[in-house]
């Protein structure tokens, strides 16, 4: 053996090894197995967590196999890329044998075909074969596919067929994967995931990303008027979380758009979706105070834990308050404090129930009017260049097996031949995939081509 | 008559349905066969129409804004993967085994087992929508995801059947059929082409799913992919039975090897429907419900 013939075995050792079928099946479940371990470490969390978990030393190998972000390791994404490599290696050396059906069909039935077809029909006919031609050729043309006629060694051929394009459904499936990951390598290049919180009211015109290592400029602002959670009536299940958002573009509103969960704001190629929520700043409540020496009402409005003066050195606190106390509504907590500085028991006030306090038979009764809190919104914030590029993959993704699986490129030959005084003619078709099926069809158009071809003629012969 | 009577209906046709089947092995009587096959048909049309009052049902409880698809929790979506099983086990048997209709008493069983633990020990309890799941998609997923499990589900039934065949057969001398229960099995041939035909309705509809899933994620938290573990397990799924869809081309991977694949992905179909939500933490977290 000689140096390049060597060489040309071992490329084509390799070339074999990428194309392999093996090597499919044994990356795919390569891929399944190693998956799982990522769902069951957590993923990107902190180092103490992982600590607290697993131990030092555990923590320590799972950094060396980068099992913490496993899913963009080194030894992960070259798992996919190798599988990427075996998808394309695998279509390119099956795809010239399926090009040919394209380029070069079959027009011509060889006549082993003919013969040994387990689809086939032969009959005769005193007919002409130009005449027998227009029948066979009717009939395909009207309940197949249209026929391409093909003049060779004194016969005539036909040949139709049907779903050729089933072909290339396995290929798109393929390349479909391709297309998506290209699809999810544009949006990480080029696109962003961040996050941010802006309370009612305020704006802002950057955002973090969500591992906190870029700041990114909108190149406009966004204002969030109103941050609303509604619940469903008597219970504490979150019906609704909504933000109304407002863009704008050098100081002048441009967009404004009311988002909730489900149903985000797109501008610019930037999306804002809403995320979480919180309290920012703290509540006020506000209350009605009546003297009842003086007869005399006030109203106050205050924060939490700070002293409100009424008359003749008296004070009160509220302490706490709660959107919801045991299903009667909302309700405060307060103090009242003597001119001497006794703090007096706490006292429930709820807001449904106005009239309640005067029970007490206290020299001040209170009426709680309500409350106000300012919220923040927590809004996802992402560019994804690439997504349409994924959606085109998911797209092909979904003809491509229905294609490859449900379809088949069926063909017909006829063949009609002069033979002495009697023409014959041989049919014979195949399909790629299901022939059961096919083979019923068959039997069914053969019907019809029989029948058009004996119909004037009843000297059939089988 | 409201719609958990017309579930334990269900329940009790599928378990008619079931014993039937398993008659039919043993009596190797069409009549058998044909009665199992209606009453598992009787008991799809019921559980259909129970599906569509307890939806209705959600209209009269939550009030008109809030009704939604009874696809919402762990034992709706029990009671539809029921649903699905029996639906694409009978559209299956119409269109590629009457003759062996033997496969239905390995495939009912999964279905009333799925009926059985919804109805005796889930909570049915009709609850308003949180705002994660006030999504069109979410129609769309589960009726794809669902779908594409039953499919894996027949290819589970007919895998083990083919497996507990296949041994049998081989030893098999002479050229008269084999006799006993195994006999009323399909040929393995033929089980091997049922097992395939079931994951080739099961792979492109859990793609649908998988993908819906992506897009209903895009519109709600910003990104299709998140790698969270329900995720991941879909797409171990995918990966599983996309190696099997190539095993039957493959030389030494056909036959037994891709019948054990086939149940080891029907496997990971469970655990990702259910294992996750109850082992794993995530985004689906109605495993609670």
């Amino acid at each position: 053996m000689t140096e390049t013939e060597k060489k040309q075995d071992f490329t084509d050792r390799i070339w074999d090894f990428f194309c392999s079928l093996k090597l499919t099946i044994i990356l795919l479940l390569l891929l399944a197995i190693t998956s799982i371990i990522g769902t069951i470490i957590p993923q990107n969390s902190s180092a103490a967590e992982y600590i607290r978990l697993y131990g030092q030393s555990n923590y320590e190998l799972f950094t060396k196999l980068q099992f913490t972000e496993m899913y963009g390791s080194t030894w992960f994404i070259g798992l996919l890329a190798l599988f990427c490599v075996n998808l394309i290696c695998c279509s390119i050396k099956h795809f010239p044998r399926t090009w040919k059906f394209f380029k070069d069909p079959a027009r011509v039935a060889s006549p082993g075909l003919l013969k040994n077809s387990s689809n086939k029909l032969e009959l005769s006919s005193k007919d002409s074969p130009e005449a027998i031609l227009d029948k066979v050729k009717g009939t395909l043309d009207k309940n197949f596919a249209k026929t391409v006629r093909t003049d060779a060694d004194g016969k005539i051929y036909l040949f139709a067929q049907k779903g050729i394009f089933s072909r290339l459904g396995a290929y798109m499936t393929h390349i479909s994967i391709i297309v998506v990951l290209v699809g999810a390598i544009i949006g990480n290049v080029f696109g962003f995931k961040a996050y941010v919180n802006i309370p009612e009211g305020d704006s802002v015109s950057h955002v973090m990303t969500r591992d906190g290592s870029q700041r990114i400029d909108l190149g406009f602002e966004v204002r969030c008027d109103n941050f609303d959670v509604k619940f469903y009536p008597n219970t504490s299940r979150p019906m609704e979380y909504a933000s109304d958002l407002v863009i704008l573009k050098d100081g002048a509103e441009v967009y404004e758009k009311r988002i909730v969960v489900n149903d985000p704001l797109f501008f610019d190629g930037i999306i804002f979706y809403q995320s979480s929520y919180g309290q920012a700043g703290d509540p006020t409540i506000s209350f009605k105070v009546t003297d009842t020496q003086s007869g005399e009402s006030q109203e106050f409005s205050t924060p939490l834990g700070s002293r409100v003066q009424l008359a003749d050195g008296f004070s009160v606190i509220v302490t706490d308050f709660t959107d919801n106390d045991r299903s009667f509504g909302p309700a405060m907590r307060m103090n009242m404090i003597s001119p001497d500085g006794t703090r007096g028991n706490p006292v429930v006030i709820w807001e449904n129930f106005p009239e309640f306090d005067e029970r007490r038979g206290d020299r001040f009764s209170f009426a709680m009017l309500g409350f106000s809190q300012t919220y923040f919104t927590g809004l996802q914030v992402a560019r994804d260049p690439g997504v349409n590029v994924v959606w085109a993959g998911c797209i092909m993704m979904i003809i491509g097996p229905f294609v490859a699986f449900f379809m088949s490129h069926k063909r017909i030959w006829a063949c009609i031949e002069q033979d002495g005084k009697i023409t014959k003619v041989q049919l014979a078709g195949n399909a790629h995939r299901n022939q059961p099926g096919f083979a019923l069809a068959f039997d069914d158009l053969m019907q019809k081509v029989e029948h058009a071809v004996t119909n004037n003629s009843p000297t059939k012969e089988g | 008559m409201d719609s958990g009577q017309l579930f334990n209906l269900t329940t009790i046709a599928y378990f008619a349905s079931m014993v039937l089947y398993i008659a039919f092995i043993a009596t190797k009587s069409n009549k058998v066969a044909t009665a199992a096959t209606l009453a598992a048909l009787a008991g799809l049309i019921i559980q259909t129409g129970a599906l569509g009052m307890r939806w209705y049902e959600s209209y009269a409880i939550l009030g008109s804004e809030h009704g939604r698809a009874p696809l919402t929790n762990l034992y709706e979506s029990v009671v539809f993967f029921a649903w699905s099983i029996v639906g694409v086990y009978l559209f299956m048997e119409w269109k590629y085994f009457q003759k062996y209709r033997a496969v239905g008493a390995f495939v009912l069983p999964i279905a009333l087992f799925a009926m059985l633990w919804g109805q005796m020990s889930l909570n049915k309890s009709i609850d308003p929508l949180v705002p994660a799941l006030q999504s069109n998609w979410l129609t769309y997923h589960v009726i794809t995801c669902f779908i594409g499990y039953a499919g894996f589900a027949i290819a589970f039934g007919v895998s083990i059947m083919y497996l507990l065949k296949i041994g049998k057969e081989e030893k098999h001398q002479g050229p008269e059929p084999m006799g006993g229960i195994l006999g009323m099995f399909p040929p393995t041939r033929v089980l091997d082409d049922l097992n395939y035909k079931a994951i080739m309705i099961g792979f492109p509809m859990l793609t649908l799913g998988i993908i819906t899933g992506a897009a209903w994620a895009y519109y709600a938290w910003g990104t299709y992919w998140s790698w969270d573990p329900k995720e991941t397990w879909s797409l171990i799924v995918w990966f599983i039975y996309a190696a099997f869809l190539h095993a039957r081309f493959t030389r030494g991977w056909a036959g037994r090897k891709a019948a054990w694949l086939s149940m080891i992905g029907f496997g990971a179909t469970l655990f990702c429907y259910l294992g996750v939500n109850l082992v794993l933490s995530g985004l689906h977290s109605y495993g609670g419900g």
